[in-house]
C-alpha cells in the first residue's frame, strides 16, 4: 500500500494555476524527490498535503485511506511531517520548546520541560541528530537548526516526512550529513519527499523522481532511467545552457575596495570581521559561502545601510561616511531581498525604476517631479528589458517574481554605473530571466562594469565569476582565481573546514 | 464621465460607512432610550436650519480640513500623528501671544505674522516625536498622546494666572487679540472668517506637495517601504521628520485660525478631541487631499449640530464619537463594507502602521 | 534636607505609588499577553474606561461593589473582542482598530453618563472596602504600604506572578509567545493562532477591565467622563520599558506611579512649582523611557502584523 497517493490536485491563485491536475504516488521507506525550477508548484502542491493550503480539487489519500487535511493538525496527527524551506522556528525559545510546542506534556496546563528535554535526547540519539535540548534556536548553525526541525517531525510521530529544498543553506558537508541521516529514516521504513531544484541531489538520493512543470507533472522516472540533462529539459521544457557563455575578463582600475571592514547584524553580534575585497573595472567577483556568514551585512555596509567600521573606497573617493544616497550615484545595487528591499510594490512601475534617481535631472527639476520625462524612460525601459507589463503606471506588485526582479536589475545597470553589488540577482525567479539577468551582467562587465556578485547559489557564483571569494564566519577565507577555482575546495572553504 | 464614475468607487465606501456609521450611532441612542429619529432631525436642525447655522457650521468645518489634511500627510508616510490636539493647542498659543503682544501693525502684516507663528508653534511641538522617531525609534502614538497631556497642561498653567493670562479677567483667559489680528468677516452678520478660503487653499498645495513633487515622492515611498526607501538612498529619518513638521504646522495653523477667526482670545481648556476627530477625518478620506473637504464638513456638521441635539433632545453629544468610531471601522475594515453589501473587488491589505520597523507599542 | 527624607513621607509616598500603579500594573500586564501573542493593543485606554463605566453602572443598579467587579471585567474582555475581531478577522490596522475602541469608549461612556448616572439621583456604590491583613497589617512601614489596601490592588499584585507563571511556565504561555514570535511556525506546529490571539487579546481586555475598576469601584466611587486620563497609554510605555515582561511591566508601573505620586506631593514638600507643570511628570518620564528603552528591548517578532491563512 502507498504511503501517500495524490490524485487530481488543483490549487489556484487568483489567476494562477499553481497546482493543475497533479497526480502522484509515494511508498514506504522510499525517497522520493519532487523536481521542478522555481514556481513549477513543488511547495504548493507540499503545503496542500501539510495542510497549510486547502486544494480547489483534487483527492489526497494516506496509507491507503482517503483523507481531507484542513490544518497542519490534521496532517500531523496522521503522520505527517515537513521540513519547511524557511525553518518554521521560533528563534528565541529553546530547542526542547519548539521540538514540544503544540504537543506539549503538561500537568495541569504547566510546562513539564524535563520530560521534553529527554525526550528530545532520545529521538537525537536514535537518529543521529545530536543537538543540545536546552540551547537557543537563535544561537544554532544552519544546520543545527535543520536538525531540530526534522527531530520536531519525528517527535510529532512523523512516518512520511516533506523536506522542501533542505539543502539550499546547507554547505556541501552538511549536506553529506543530511543525506545519511536520510537513509537512516528510510532505513526505518519511513516514507522521504525530498524537494529540490538541484539535479545532482536528485541523481544521489533518490529512488523515485516526479518531475513538475507549470504545476503540471510531466514525468516519473527514477535516477537509472533518466541522466541530468534529461532532467533538466524535463524541468525548463526546453535544453538549457547550464553555463553563462563568457569571454575572459579585461580587468582595469579598482573601482570598489573596502579595507579591514567591521559590521555587526542585528542583534549587535559581530557579522563581519575584517573583510578586504578589491574589485577591478571589467571583472566579476563571486562572493561565495553559506547564507548568514555575514554576505547580508558586507553588502548592506558597503552601500551604506549599515554602521560599519573600516574603509569603503568607492571609484577612488573614500565613502566611509557618506550617505546611502552618496554612494549610490557611482553605485548600483541588486538587494538580496527584491521584496523588502527591491521594490516598492505598492507603487507604479514607472515610480521603482527611477527609485534610487527620483530627485536628479531628468527626472525631477528642483523639487517638481518631471512625469513626462519619467513616463517616457519607464516605457523604454520595460522594452528594453522585456519587462511583461501592460503600462509604466501598473503596479508592481501586481508582476510575476521575474518580472520584480527584472525592473530591479534594469534600473540598476539603465544609469550606466561604474560599479555593481549584486546580491542573489536570480533568487526566486524563473529561468528564463536567470539566463536573461546572467547576460546582462556579464555584458555590462565587458563594458567595464566592476561586478561584486554575492550569491548563497554556488552553481551561479561558479558560472559567472572571474575571482571568487569565499566568506566564511565574517571573514574571507580565500580569494581564488583561475584555475584555482574548484568546487570541492570552495565547499570546504565554506564549511571552514580548509 | 469616467473621472465621475471614478471618484464614485472611491467615494462608495467611505458613503456607505457614514450611514452604517449613523445606524450605530441610532441604535446606541434607542438603548439609552431616546428615539434616534428625533436625536438625527435635532443633530440636522442644529448643524443647517437654525439661525446662522450654516455659517457655524462652516466654521466648524475649517480646522477639520486643516487638521485631516495634517493627520493625512502622516498617513502617507506611515505616520500616526494623534498630537494633531496638542500642534493645534501650540499653534493657538503662539497665534494669541503675537495677536495680542504687537501693538499697532497693519492687518496685512500682523495676521500672517501671528498666522505663521501658529504655524511654527505646531511645527515644533510635532518634531518632538519626529526626532524622537527618528533618533531612537520612540513610536509616534505613544509619544504624541503624552504630549497631548503635556500641552494641555501647559496651556492651562499659561493662561489660568500664568504669564499669558488676563489679570484683569474674572474667568481664566489670555487677553483679546489686537484687531489687526484678526480675520477677516466673509458675510456680514455672521462669523464665518477668512480661515475657510486658507483652509481651501491649503487643499491643492497639499495635493500638489504629495502628488507632484520630490518631497511627496519621498514620503510616500518612506510610507510605503521604509527598507526600499533606505536602500534607494532616501533618508528614512529625515523624511519622518520633515513630515511631522508639515504635519504639525497645518495643524498648527487650525489652532491659530480658531483664536484669530473665532474666539479671539484662548481659555484654558479649548480644542476637545480634535486629535481623534481629525484621525477620523483622514480616514474617511483615504488621505486624498480632496476627499479631506467633505470629510471635514461632514465632521464639521456633525459638531456644530451636536450642542442643538444634546439641548433638544437630552442625547449626550459624545454621541458624534460613536459615529466617527463606526465609521472608521467601516472605512478601514473595506473587508466588512463589501461583505455587507455584497461588493466585490478585494482591497489589498496594506503595510501595517502597527507592524513598522523599529518601532514598538 | 528637607521634608522628603522623614520617614513617615516616603512611606506615605510608597503607598500612593502602589495605589496610583494599581490600574497601570493591570493595563500593562495585559499590554504584555496581548502583544506577546501578536497584537498590538493601543486599545487599553478604552477598555479601562468601559470596564471603569460598566463596572461602576452595575455596581450602581445592584448596590453590590463585587458585582461591579465582576462586570467590568467582563465588560473588558468583550470590547478588546470587537478590537480583536477587527484585528484579527478584518485584517484592519490594529492602531487604528485600538484608537476605535479608544474614540468608541470615550462616546459609549459619554452618551450613556447622561443617561443613566447624570441625570439620576441615586446615593453610589461607595467604593471597595480596605482590607486590612491581620497581623502584617501592623508591620511598622511594610504594613501601611502592602497590607492595608483595596481588592483591586491586592489583585494586581497577585495576577503580576499568575501572569508570569502563565506566560513563561504554561502550555498557553509558549504557544501565546510562539503566535507573537513566529505565526507562520505556531500554526505549522498545530497551534491555532487565531484562537491563541482571541484568547490573549480577551484575557488583555479582562486585566483592562479590571485596572477600569481600579477607577470607579477603588479610588472614587463614581464615574466621571474620561477619568482614564491616559493611563492606558502610559501603561503600554511601562509594558515596553518592561520589556514585554509581567515583572519589568510591574517595576516600570511603579516608576511612571512614583513620579505621579511624586509630582502631585512636590508643593506639599514645599518645592514652588506650578501644579500644571508638576503634574505632567508622568507624561515626560513616558516619552524619555518610550524613546530610552525602544532601541534596546527587543519587542514580539510579530506583534502588529496580521496572520491570515491562504
Amino acid at each position: 500500500m502507498p504511503a501517500l497517493e495524490l490524485r487530481g490536485i488543483v490549487k489556484t491563485f487568483g489567476g494562477l494555476r499553481a497546482n493543475d491536475g497533479v497526480d502522484l504516488v509515494v511508498q514506504w521507506g522510499e525517497v522520493h524527490a519532487l523536481l521542478g525550477e522555481n514556481g513549477a508548484g513543488k511547495s504548493t502542491l507540499m503545503n496542500v498535503v501539510y495542510g497549510l493550503q486547502s486544494p480547489d480539487a483534487g483527492e489526497i489519500v494516506y496509507d491507503g485511506q482517503p483523507v481531507v487535511i484542513r490544518r497542519p493538525e490534521d496532517a500531523i496527527r496522521r503522520g505527517i511531517g515537513m521540513v519547511h524551506q524557511h525553518f518554521m522556528l521560533i528563534p528565541p525559545l529553546t530547542v526542547a520548546e519548539n521540538v514540544v510546542l503544540g504537543h506539549e506534556s503538561a500537568r495541569g496546563g504547566m510546562m513539564d520541560l524535563t520530560a521534553a528535554g529527554q525526550m528530545v535526547s532520545e529521538l537525537s540519539h536514535r537518529y543521529g541528530l545530536e543537538v543540545d535540548p536546552r540551547a537557543r534556536v537563535r544561537d544554532l548553525s544552519v544546520g543545527l537548526q535543520q536538525r531540530v526541525e526534522i527531530l520536531k517531525a519525528l517527535y510529532r510521530g512523523a512516518r512520511l516526512l516533506i523536506l522542501d529544498e533542505p539543502t539550499a543553506v546547507l554547505t556541501p558537508q552538511e549536506i553529506d550529513r543530511l543525506f545519511e541521516i536520510v537513509s537512516n529514516l528510510k532505513a526505518e521504513g519511513k516514507a522521504v519527499i525530498f524537494i529540490t531544484h538541484k539535479l545532482a541531489e536528485v541523481m544521489r538520493i533518490a529512488d523515485q523522481i516526479t518531475v513538475m512543470r507549470r504545476g503540471k507533472v510531466v514525468a516519473t522516472t527514477t535516477p537509472a532511467e533518466s541522466s541530468p540533462p534529461d532532467l533538466a529539459r524535463l524541468m525548463v521544457g526546453r535544453p538549457v545552457l547550464l553555463r553563462v557563455e563568457k569571454g575572459p575578463a579585461h580587468p582595469g582600475d579598482v573601482l570598489l575596495e573596502v579595507e579591514a571592514l567591521k559590521v555587526e547584524d542585528d542583534l549587535h553580534h559581530p557579522a563581519v570581521e575584517g573583510v578586504d575585497l578589491q574589485v577591478r573595472a571589467g571583472e566579476i567577483l563571486g562572493v561565495a559561502g553559506v547564507e548568514g556568514n555575514g554576505q547580508r551585512e558586507l553588502v548592506e555596509a558597503i552601500v551604506g545601510l549599515r554602521p560599519a567600521k573600516g574603509r569603503v573606497t568607492i571609484a577612488g573617493r573614500d565613502m566611509s561616511h557618506a550617505t546611502t544616497h552618496r554612494r549610490l550615484k557611482d553605485l548600483s545595487h541588486i538587494p538580496a531581498d527584491r521584496q523588502q528591499m527591491g521594490v516598492i510594490l505598492d507603487m507604479s512601475i514607472a515610480d521603482n525604476l527611477v527609485l534610487p534617481d527620483f530627485d536628479r535631472p531628468p527626472f525631477a527639476h528642483w523639487l517638481i517631479r518631471a512625469l513626462d520625462s519619467i513616463r517616457a524612460f519607464a516605457a523604454r525601459i520595460i522594452k528594453e528589458y522585456d519587462i511583461r507589463a501592460e503600462r509604466p503606471e501598473q503596479r508592481t506588485g501586481s508582476l510575476s517574481g521575474g518580472n520584480q526582479q527584472k525592473v530591479v536589475v534594469a534600473r540598476e545597470l539603465a544609469t550606466d554605473p561604474k560599479i555593481l553589488i549584486a546580491a542573489q540577482p536570480t533568487r526566486g525567479v524563473d529561468v528564463g530571466s536567470i539566463e536573461f539577468i546572467h547576460r546582462r551582467i556579464v555584458e555590462q562587465r565587458d563594458r567595464g562594469l566592476a561586478v561584486l556578485l554575492v550569491s548563497s547559489e554556488l552553481d551561479e557564483v561558479l558560472s559567472l565569476s572571474d575571482r571568487v571569494a569565499v566568506i566564511y564566519r565574517g571573514q574571507i577565507a580565500a580569494v581564488l582565481e583561475g584555475e584555482a577555482i574548484d568546487r570541492e575546495h570552495i565547499g570546504l572553504l565554506m564549511a571552514g573546514a580548509a | 464621465m469616467r473621472l465621475v464614475l471614478h471618484w464614485l468607487r472611491q467615494a462608495l465606501v467611505p458613503l456607505l460607512s457614514v450611514i452604517c456609521g449613523f445606524i450605530v450611532a441610532g441604535f446606541a441612542v434607542f438603548l439609552s432610550g431616546a428615539n434616534p429619529v428625533d436625536a438625527l432631525v435635532a443633530l440636522f436642525q442644529g448643524a443647517f436650519l437654525e439661525r446662522n447655522s450654516v455659517s457655524e457650521t462652516l466654521i466648524a468645518t475649517i480646522p477639520y480640513i486643516f487638521l485631516g489634511l495634517a493627520v493625512a500627510i502622516g498617513f502617507k508616510a506611515g505616520l500616526f500623528n494623534i498630537g494633531a490636539e496638542g500642534q493645534f493647542y501650540l499653534g493657538a498659543i503662539a497665534g494669541t501671544y503675537v495677536g495680542y503682544s504687537l501693538h499697532g501693525l497693519p492687518a496685512i502684516v500682523h495676521i500672517p505674522l501671528a498666522v505663521a507663528a501658529g504655524m511654527l508653534g505646531g511645527l515644533g511641538y510635532a518634531v518632538i516625536p519626529g526626532v524622537l522617531k527618528a533618533r531612537f525609534g520612540a513610536h509616534e502614538v505613544i509619544t504624541t498622546i503624552m504630549l497631548n497631556h503635556i500641552a494641555l497642561a501647559v496651556s492651562d498653567y499659561l493662561i489660568n494666572r500664568g504669564p499669558m493670562g488676563d489679570p484683569h479677567a474674572s474667568a481664566p483667559k489670555t487677553p483679546f487679540i489686537q484687531h489687526s489680528a484678526e480675520l477677516p468677516i466673509l458675510i456680514p452678520n455672521a462669523r464665518l472668517h477668512l480661515g475657510l478660503l486658507l483652509a481651501l487653499a491649503a487643499v491643492p498645495i497639499v495635493w500638489f506637495l504629495i502628488e507632484r513633487t520630490t518631497v511627496g515622492f519621498r514620503l510616500r515611498a518612506v510610507g510605503l517601504n521604509q527598507t526600499a526607501a533606505r536602500a534607494a538612498g532616501i533618508s528614512v529619518g529625515w523624511t519622518i521628520v520633515l513630515v511631522m513638521a508639515m504635519s504639525g504646522a497645518l495643524a498648527g495653523l487650525a489652532g491659530a485660525d480658531e483664536v484669530l477667526g473665532v474666539s479671539h482670545f484662548m481659555p484654558p481648556t479649548f480644542s476637545v478631541g480634535y486629535g481623534f476627530d481629525s484621525i477620523a477625518v483622514a480616514l474617511v478620506a483615504r488621505s486624498n487631499p480632496w476627499g479631506i473637504v467633505p470629510a471635514a464638513f461632514l465632521f464639521g456638521s456633525m459638531r456644530s449640530g451636536a450642542g442643538f441635539m444634546q439641548l433638544q433632545t437630552q442625547v449626550s453629544a459624545d454621541l458624534i464619537s460613536v459615529v466617527q468610531a463606526t465609521v472608521i471601522i467601516f472605512v478601514a475594515a473595506p473587508v466588512m463594507v463589501r461583505w455587507l453589501f455584497r461588493l466585490r473587488e478585494r482591497p489589498a491589505i496594506p503595510t501595517p502602521l502597527a507592524a513598522q520597523e523599529g518601532a514598538a507599542v | 534636607m528637607n521634608e522628603f527624607l522623614q520617614r513617615a513621607d516616603l512611606v506615605g509616598l510608597a503607598a500612593a505609588t502602589l495605589l496610583a500603579s494599581t490600574p497601570l500594573v493591570l493595563a500593562a500586564l495585559g499590554g504584555v499577553m496581548s502583544e506577546r501573542s501578536g497584537v498590538v493593543n493601543i486599545a487599553l485606554e478604552g477598555i479601562m474606561l468601559t470596564g471603569a463605566f460598566m463596572g461602576y453602572v452595575a455596581a450602581l443598579a445592584t448596590h453590590n461593589l463585587w458585582f461591579g467587579v465582576g462586570v467590568a471585567i467582563l465588560s473588558g474582555a468583550l470590547i478588546a473582542g470587537l478590537h480583536a475581531v477587527l484585528a484579527i478577522e478584518f485584517l484592519v490596522d490594529q492602531i487604528v482598530s485600538g484608537t476605535v475602541i479608544n474614540i468608541l469608549a470615550v462616546g459609549i461612556t459619554g452618551v450613556y453618563y447622561r443617561t443613566f448616572i447624570q441625570q439620576q439621583n441615586v446615593a453610589g456604590p461607595g467604593t471597595l472596602p480596605v482590607w486590612k491583613i491581620p497581623f502584617l497589617a501592623n508591620l511598622p512601614v511594610l504594613g501601611p504600604i502592602f497590607f492595608q489596601n483595596q481588592f483591586v490592588t491586592y489583585a494586581m499584585v497577585v495576577l503580576v506572578v499568575c501572569v508570569h507563571l502563565l506566560l513563561f511556565r504554561s502550555v498557553w504561555g509558549l504557544r501565546t509567545r510562539a503566535c507573537g514570535e513566529h505565526p507562520l511556525a505556531a500554526e505549522t506546529a498545530g497551534i491555532s493562532v487565531r484562537f491563541m490571539r482571541y484568547g490573549n487579546v480577551m484575557l488583555s481586555g479582562a486585566l483592562g477591565g479590571l485596572g477600569g475598576a481600579y477607577f470607579s469601584l477603588q479610588q472614587v466611587g463614581n464615574f466621571l467622563p474620561n477619568m482614564t486620563g491616559g493611563k492606558g497609554f502610559i501603561a503600554l510605555a511601562a509594558m515596553i520599558f518592561g520589556k514585554w515582561t509581567p515583572f519589568g511591566a510591574f517595576l516600570a508601573s511603579l516608576l511612571f506611579a512614583a513620579s505621579d505620586a511624586l509630582g502631585s506631593r512636590l508643593q506639599f514638600y514645599g518645592i514652588n512649582i506650578p501644579y500644571q507643570i508638576t503634574s505632567t511628570l508622568p507624561y515626560v518620564l513616558t516619552i524619555i523611557v518610550v524613546a530610552g528603552a525602544v532601541g534596546r528591548a527587543i519587542a514580539p517578532a510579530a506583534v502588529g502584523r496580521p496572520y491570515k491563512k491562504s
